[in-house]
């Protein structure tokens, strides 16, 4: 035991977190170079494509020092603020955390949470100042900003490029001479903590642990905490660049358990594994059901592609656990699911995967957060969509989700960001200075109002230098409508939106006029409304159509017009229709767009 | 009952809204000329022996033909096919080829009918669309073929010209219909893909069609026509009674059509083919013996399609016994319901016997053909 160490990276996006792993993985001749596809961690497309990390992965390296021979795992963990859980438990199976800092970019929002995230769990921070080789650089000043942070000495930052590979081997001695080795106890009840799972076609879940205490068997009868599921350990191994079956894994290695496990539901993030016949007396702390956080409707854009979605949504579930759906149908789109995300980015990533993976393209509706209304007979429950929004005579309140928002910034971006906050109704908490020009300002606001464009909008005002963070904070009680769009008097269901009153006269014209642009004149006028209840708050006219193409149509005119008109109706196909009026599909997406 | 449709290539300038094929370029047209005399032999056989009612000659620009070579064409079509019957002969002609001379010749031919491309009365429209004749030319050119004695007289105009107001629009007509004319065919400006006015559109050098203007001016023609005794019996088509274009009608009514030169269509019933859209290509394949067509079966959907699209443009209308016989009793039922609220939105008159467009549901001809189209 005394010869593992456990490790992960801490880094933001773009900070050459991957890039330094795969030299780690090299120097180690873990991986050939030849094997080297640039970032071996990332191993989904989508991953590579944008530089992050969506699901945790681990690595086992094997490095010789001294004429000792040492068991290095590297837990790779995802890289944005929506998957905080996931982070949290793979940085609880570490002793140590390499902090990596972007010599030209210096610290930014997210590495300072996951940063205070590895020290409450006690992990050895080793400071690396990546990216040295950049002419932009300004070691310096950035060395300061990791002083300050950390309070640590200077001469305790090691100077690397992933690029050229300099600093790799001072990183791989300081991981052995400052993590401590993990400190279980060999003798004690197995007890092993879940940091992650991945789907295997073949082979089911496959759950990513670390053995806290006692060791793991092959063939070994096991439970999981959480669940109350108990498996027999048909495989157990450790984690190269593929997995390797062993006969055990001992206490503080980080392996693998096969199990014949078809759905991911049953693999939580942060449940502990014990032997049924010897189990350990509690399970190890910190383990939540992870609830999503923003819900929207995913609809196929074919209404005839329902069941093709469902299996897809369904394969996609077996792999990502985190994603919740149920049926649901509207008027406007037919049948389609209400899902359930961790957050926006999330949601992006299960679209994105839907039409890569699945070759499923998808109409998604207007994200709301989970809302808990409270109503006046004293029942009470959670809206997770606009149309389960109670009758506002029979509602005592409502109440919305805040958040605890950090934004890092140069301080020249204070005003703009201030006002945008604001804006979103957003109160400030603190401002403080990290170093003389970097400020971290902690707002709470409200939760659905990070749903809507906040992190492009922050991104575009502080010309991409803000970086941002969030934790949940809790309910508040607020002042909340439903926005109803009706097109010639027929309400659009899937366009309607949970919004605070305060925003929703600004939101209603926006989304009016944006269909306005997006619906194309009719052979009839159409009226726009938005509307809470009854009442009408905003309209815009698309006035009828007088004619479409009068040309003459002679011999040779008969079979291309033929030809177009038969593309054009096959085009229509897929368009929506309310009532009368033909919808486009783009209409229904930009709405999560607008300005 | 069948046509014959004769393409001449050959323009002497561009026309900026223009999309058919032409070239500018005269210098094979003798070649041409004789290729068109083979593909008469070559092709004799399409009609099937069938009697002969229409001859059209179109373009591009007829009337850049010699009153000798068209009558040579006429000649050599007689050789293979039985005029007998023929009942019209119509050539496109430009107002700035009818000098009184050429009137003359072409009086000794076997052309009955002129069909004139006036377009409109107005300069600034004639420049703008790149036309070759001006005002003058298209106000003396009718009077001056009646007097020589062509009876039978079509002009064309066009409307929905950026810059040509209602009124305008209203003193063109009043100018058409004060000439010795029986017919008239008026299409609204389509800025089609990859001409110059597409470019000039794009470029914001001339302002885009405005289909609010171009449906006033619809209304009008419709109005205005009918008053003057020559009613719409086709969207863009106006006649006296008696003297609607026979060889266009038939396109409307699906009957067999040879259609002869480069990009000409044909039509037996079943098969649509066009020849290569390439003077010289044509030239070519003709000198080496070979049908320069492709060739498309239409299938069963296809056929009731063209049924559709192209009756509904027409008075006459669309059909309840043409439903059935091209499509069956289901996409009847499906027609009638989709007609049922058309007429409810006035968009069209449906009888017992047939759908006809109303005035406000012929602007609309295109989508409504659409959606009785059947797609598979």
């Amino acid at each position: 035991m005394e010869n593992i160490r456990n490790f992960c990276i801490i880094a933001h996006i773009d900070h050459g977190k991957s890039t330094l792993a795969d030299r780690l993985l090299e120097y180690t001749n873990t991986v050939s170079k030849k094997d080297l596809q640039a970032q071996v961690l990332d191993d989904m497309d989508l991953e590579r494509e944008r530089g992050i990390t969506i699901k945790s992965h681990a690595i086992q390296m094997n490095y010789e020092l001294d004429g000792k021979k040492y068991i290095l795992n590297l837990i790779d963990t995802p890289g944005h603020v929506d998957f905080s859980y996931e982070v949290s438990r793979s940085i609880a199976a570490c002793e140590g955390a390499l902090l990596i800092v972007d010599a030209a970019q210096g610290i930014q929002a997210q590495t300072i949470s996951n940063l205070y995230l590895a020290l409450e769990n006690d992990l050895t921070i080793i400071p690396i100042l990546n990216k040295i080789d950049l002419p932009s650089a300004e070691p310096e000043l950035v060395k300061d900003q990791i002083v300050d942070l950390l309070g640590c000495e200077r001469e305790e930052i090691i100077p690397a490029s992933g690029k050229t590979g300099m600093g790799v081997m001072d990183i791989l001695k300081a991981i052995i001479a400052r993590i401590p080795a993990p400190k279980g106890n060999p003798n004690a009840p197995l007890k092993a903590l879940i940091f992650d799972s991945v789907f295997n076609s073949f082979r089911g879940i496959i759950a990513y642990y670390k053995v806290i205490d006692g060791e793991f068997r092959k063939g070994a009868h096991v439970k999981f905490f959480a669940t109350g599921s108990q498996y027999h350990a048909d495989e157990i191994g450790i984690l190269k660049l593929d997995k390797a079956p062993r006969d055990v894994v001992k206490t503080g290695d980080v392996g693998y358990i096969i199990s014949g496990i078809k759905d991911a539901k049953e693999v939580k993030v942060g449940d502990t594994i014990t032997n049924v016949n010897d189990p350990c007396l509690s399970a190890i702390e910190g383990f939540e059901d992870v609830k999503p956080m923003v819900f929207a409707g995913i609809y196929p854009v074919d209404t005839e592609d329902y069941e093709e979605l469902r299996f897809s949504i369904e394969k996609l579930q077996l792999n990502d656990a985190s994603l919740v759906f149920e049926p649901e149908s509207s008027a406007a789109l037919g049948f389609g699911f209400r899902c359930g995300f961790l957050g926006m980015l999330h949601m992006e990533i299960i679209q994105e995967r839907l039409e890569r993976e699945f070759n499923m393209t998808v109409i998604t509706t207007v994200p709301n957060v989970s809302y808990h209304a409270y109503l006046t007979n004293g029942e009470e429950f959670v809206v997770n969509n606009p149309s389960d929004f109670p009758d506002p005579s029979k509602m005592d309140r409502i109440e919305e989700p805040y958040i605890k928002a950090t934004i890092i910034t140069k301080s020249e971006f204070i005003g703009p960001i201030m006002s945008l906050c604001i804006n979103k109704r957003g109160v400030i908490m603190n401002q403080s200075y990290l170093t003389t020009d970097r400020v971290e300002l902690i707002f709470n606001m409200p939760m659905a109002e990070i749903v809507f464009d906040f992190y492009d909008k922050l991104k575009s005002i502080s010309k991409g230098y803000a970086s941002f963070d969030y934790h949940q904070i809790g309910y508040q009680k607020s002042d909340l409508v439903r926005l109803d769009i009706r097109l010639n008097g027929e309400p659009v269901d899937a366009l309607s939106a949970l919004i605070h009153r305060d925003n929703s006269f600004t939101f209603g014209k926006k989304i009016c006029e944006k269909l306005k642009e997006l619906i194309t004149r009719q052979q009839f006028e159409i009226a726009i409304q938005a509307a809470i209840g009854a009442k009408i708050i905003a309209r815009e006219t698309i006035k009828a159509l007088r004619k479409d193409v009068t040309a003459k149509c002679y011999g040779g005119d008969i079979s291309r017009k033929r030809k177009l008109l038969e593309k054009q109706k096959e085009g229509k196909k897929r368009m929506r229709q309310v009532g009368s009026v033909e919808i486009p599909q783009q209409a229904f997406l930009a709405v999560l767009k607008l300005d | 009952m069948a046509g014959i449709y004769l393409h001449i290539p050959f323009c002497r300038q561009a026309c900026h809204y223009c999309d058919f094929h032409f070239s500018t370029s005269h210098k094979n047209k003798d070649e041409f000329v004789l290729s068109l005399l083979k593909e008469i032999e070559l092709r004799r056989d399409y009609l099937q022996g069938e009697k002969i009612d229409t001859i059209y000659f179109g373009g591009g620009t007829p009337s850049l033909l010699s009153a000798d070579e068209i009558a040579r064409i006429i000649d050599r079509l007689q050789q293979f096919h039985d005029l007998s019957g023929v009942k019209e002969v119509t050539l496109e002609a430009n107002p700035d080829d009818l000098t009184a001379t050429y009137l003359r010749k072409l009086r000794h031919t076997a052309v009955n009918r002129l069909s004139i491309g006036i377009q409109s009365f107005r300069d600034q429209d004639l420049k703008l669309m790149n036309r070759a004749h001006d005002s003058k030319q298209a106000q003396r050119c009718v009077p001056e073929a009646a007097d020589i004695g062509f009876e039978n007289v079509t002009i064309d105009l066009i409307y929905g010209i950026p810059g040509l107001s209602q009124s305008d629009w209203q003193r063109n007509l009043e100018t058409a219909l004060l000439l010795p004319i029986n017919h008239l065919s008026s299409y609204c400006l389509t800025v089609e893909p990859k001409t110059a006015l597409a470019f000039q559109v794009n470029k914001g050098k001339v302002p885009a069609v405005n289909d609010d203007e171009a449906a006033d001016q619809f209304d009008y023609l419709i109005s205005f026509t009918e008053a003057a005794g020559m009613p719409w019996y086709e969207v863009s088509n106006f006649a006296k009674p008696g003297f609607e274009s026979k060889h266009n009608s038939s396109y409307w009514t699906g009957a067999r059509y040879l259609g002869l030169g480069p990009a000409a269509h044909s039509f037996n019933g079943k098969n649509r083919s066009w020849n290569v859209k390439s003077n010289a290509g044509y030239i070519q394949q003709i000198n080496e013996n070979i049908l320069p067509s492709e060739e498309e079966t239409l299938t069963a959907e296809e056929r009731f399609n063209e049924v559709v699209l192209t009756s509904l443009r027409t008075r006459k209308g669309l059909t309840l016994a043409d439903i059935r016989k091209y499509g069956n009793e289901n996409t009847l039922k499906s027609i009638l319901e989709i007609a049922r609220k058309k007429a409810d939105r006035e968009l069209l008159e449906l009888g017992d016997e047939k759908i006809v467009l109303t005035r406000k549901g012929l602007l609309f001809a295109d989508a409504i053909a659409s959606e009785f189209f059947i797609t598979t």
